[in-house]
């Protein structure tokens, strides 16, 4: 029935009970505390598959590395609904009253923004998996990611059109309900039409927008070589259905947000050859971590306990979480401050997605990849270096 | 030619709120109750029918038919555990029924059916792509007005011709009395609930063809958007939302087609609407003047 992982809802609220059964005991002070780390993520809700597989890959990473400290490390689950107001009360709720010492997740770039002030003002760090707008973490102490950025997102996708796929005449439709998707159609802007192409038109819709038929109709009228949308999947299966029933004939090019099982579910035929720059493809997990968590995948799998194809957000919620734990342990305390001093001096982590360095910044420098949707399955295309 | 297909976008958008706002109306202009639980009986409605055609592989009209029969008893389960305590209380109370009972089926959509999407399949009649010179239609979007149509024919007769409809429109002017008169009343109510369920069901069903992803919170816009086209029809009026339906659509295509710029504001254009004819013409476009 449910299509993929094994968390679902009721499964939260057996841990949120567990949770509140744990706090309401006595602790027993021969008992080894365990660290708490927190987790922000959309469970359900408009991007409730981004929130499912980047838990999946956290769970998977928990059983790898389970302690830290000599303690055990617990996870503490709260679904932020995909909501941004949600997120901010699910993170005053991480930070207040689980007492959660780090906060993994949120997955888009507009969460992170509404959970950060939380973050700031209690010293509690941070590590976000997926979100990618680069103002998620400017100006931020506690506010980490593991991902790559919009800037080289959007660099990399606009050379990719106009080297690759010999796009000169762009159209793009943007979520602006978004900061991930307004942010990466800029930068995309920028480099596609500094390398000489030109954007014919840019038309707009909302998070949650079914229709597109009128935005695609304008789209077409203007006779672009290129579509590139960079939202999120259910959008992006919407609109290419309608863009092959209103015959538009461009190819379709996305960002990470498309990197989802449900792109080919809903999309069906019309996704065929869309291609989206991502974080991962299975090849490029190189590292011992990497190896150990494609084998653990693959065995769930094969038991059938997870019934989906391996994507950058099962990827990335892994490595944020193996990053943590290693600054947690570099730190040598679960103080927020001396994490976050931890976190922001990675240096040659050997994550799963590759080797991993956060800057002062905040943010992690990477490669991207570019996958297609070809028969049903995402295929490598090519990785490019930043 | 670009602004006849945004025209056919528009009408065929406006006959699915249409299709979606006739039930609403129904059960508001029988028991002057505001149904906001309308949008989430659509979206157990579309699981149903997914999980006939998608699980057991039954054909699309048999997974319609079945879906619309189990939403009419869902309807009729709703007014028993949640409206029918609550009739002899003010009209106040049934609202706010209305909202939890809509939290409620949100949120067991979520616990049963999970938080991401499934895929709707568009059955093939539904799917041809007819090319008249320059324009493209899809079959779903000449077929969607035609049942709206026949779903309102069927509606105006059950209504004005059956003994049942005769029951339905006398209880909408004055329920005590009815029941005086020796009427089962809670057994027209239920009616009247099964038979908007079973619309809220066809409405959804034929929504998620156009657009083909269902999730447990999917029923809320399309719901609020019948809610809106219902008032500016003339809420209680069948034909009116019809009509109210068709304008919304038309409204919101071509807001995005022309005004580009505007195109966030699709949503509020509905709401805008909503707040300019209650305060303009609160009885909507065929409604009647209250006294």
């Amino acid at each position: 029935m449910n299509s993929g992982t094994p968390t679902k809802p009721w499964t939260l609220l057996i841990l949120w009970a567990a949770a509140c059964w744990q706090l309401g005991q006595p602790a027993l002070a021969a008992e080894v505390q365990p660290v708490l780390v927190g987790v922000n993520l959309p469970m359900t809700g408009q991007v409730a598959a981004f929130g499912q597989m980047t838990w999946t890959g956290m769970q998977i990473a928990h059983n790898m590395k389970p302690e830290v400290l000599g303690r055990p490390v617990k996870l503490v689950l709260v679904d932020n609904k995909s909501d941004n107001v949600e997120t901010a009360n699910a993170a005053s709720r991480l930070v207040m009253k689980e007492k959660t010492v780090a906060i993994l997740g949120p997955s888009t770039s507009s969460q992170v923004m509404a959970a950060a002030p939380v973050s700031e003002g209690n010293q509690v760090p941070l590590v976000s998996a997926t979100a990618t707008n680069p103002i998620v973490t400017q100006g931020k102490k506690y506010v980490f990611r593991v991902c790559f950025t919009d800037p080289f997102q959007g660099v990399v996708a606009a050379r990719y059109a106009y080297d690759k796929l010999g796009a000169r005449k762009a159209a793009i439709l943007t979520d602006i309900s978004q900061d991930y998707a307004v942010g990466l159609a800029a930068f995309f802007r920028k480099e596609f039409e500094r390398l000489g192409g030109k954007v014919v038109v840019q038309a707009k819709c909302a998070t949650g927008d079914q229709d597109f038929s009128a935005q695609l109709g304008t789209i077409k009228a203007a006779g672009p070589d290129l579509l590139y949308l960079p939202n999120y999947y259910t959008e992006d299966a919407l609109v290419a259905r309608q863009a092959q029933e209103l015959g538009l004939k461009a190819p379709i090019l996305s960002g990470d947000g498309a990197d989802a099982p449900e792109l080919i579910k809903i999309g069906g035929p019309a996704v065929e050859g869309l291609a989206f720059t991502a974080h991962f493809h299975r090849q490029s997990a190189s590292s011992a971590l990497g190896r150990e968590f494609l084998t653990r995948y693959d065995q769930a799998r094969a038991s059938g306990q997870l019934k989906e194809e391996l994507t950058g957000f099962h990827a990335l919620g892994a490595e944020s979480y193996l990053a943590l734990v290693d600054a947690i342990a570099r730190a040598g305390s679960t103080e927020g401050a001396k994490i976050r001093k931890a976190l922001a001096g990675t240096k040659d982590f050997e994550g799963i997605t590759g080797r991993i360095n956060i800057g002062p910044d905040g943010n992690a420098v990477k490669s991207a990849t570019i996958l297609k949707a070809v028969k049903g399955k995402f295929e490598f295309v090519t990785t490019i270096e930043p | 030619m670009d602004a006849l297909q945004q025209l056919i976008n528009g009408l065929t958008l406006g006959s699915l709120y249409a299709l979606i706002a006739i039930g609403y109306t129904m059960v508001y202009g029988i028991l002057r109750l505001i149904n906001f639980a309308h949008g989430d009986v659509l979206m157990v409605g579309c699981y149903l029918a997914w999980f006939a055609s998608a699980q057991f592989g039954l054909p699309w009209w048999v997974s319609l038919a079945g879906s619309m029969a189990l939403t009419a008893a869902l309807g009729m389960l709703i007014d028993l555990g949640a409206y029918r305590p609550l009739r002899s209380a003010p009209r106040i109370s049934a609202l706010i029924t209305a909202i939890g009972v809509s939290f409620f089926l949100e949120n067991l959509g979520l616990v049963i059916f999970g938080g991401r999407p499934k895929a709707f399949a568009r059955p093939e009649i539904f799917n041809e792509l007819y090319h008249w010179g320059g324009l493209r239609v899809l079959s779903l979007s000449v077929w969607v007005p035609l049942i709206t149509a026949l779903i309102l024919a069927v509606l105006l007769y059950v209504l004005y011709r059956t003994r049942l409809g005769m029951a339905m429109r006398a209880l909408s002017r004055d329920l005590v009395t009815v029941r005086l008169m020796g009427i089962d009343t809670d057994r027209v109510v239920a009616a009247t609930f099964a038979i908007g369920s079973a619309l809220a069901a066809a409405g959804g069903i034929f929504w998620a063809m156009k657009y083909p992803q269902i999730n447990p919170l999917m029923g809320i816009m399309p719901g609020l958007k019948a809610f809106v086209a219902a008032v500016l029809g003339g809420i209680g009026n069948v034909v009116g939302a019809m009509l109210g339906g068709l304008l919304l659509g038309l409204a919101e295509i071509l807001l995005v087609a022309w005004m580009p710029e505007l195109a966030g504001y699709r949503d509020a254009l509905a709401f805008v609407l909503l707040i300019a004819f209650l305060i303009f013409r609160p009885q909507g476009l065929l409604g009647e003047k209250t006294t």
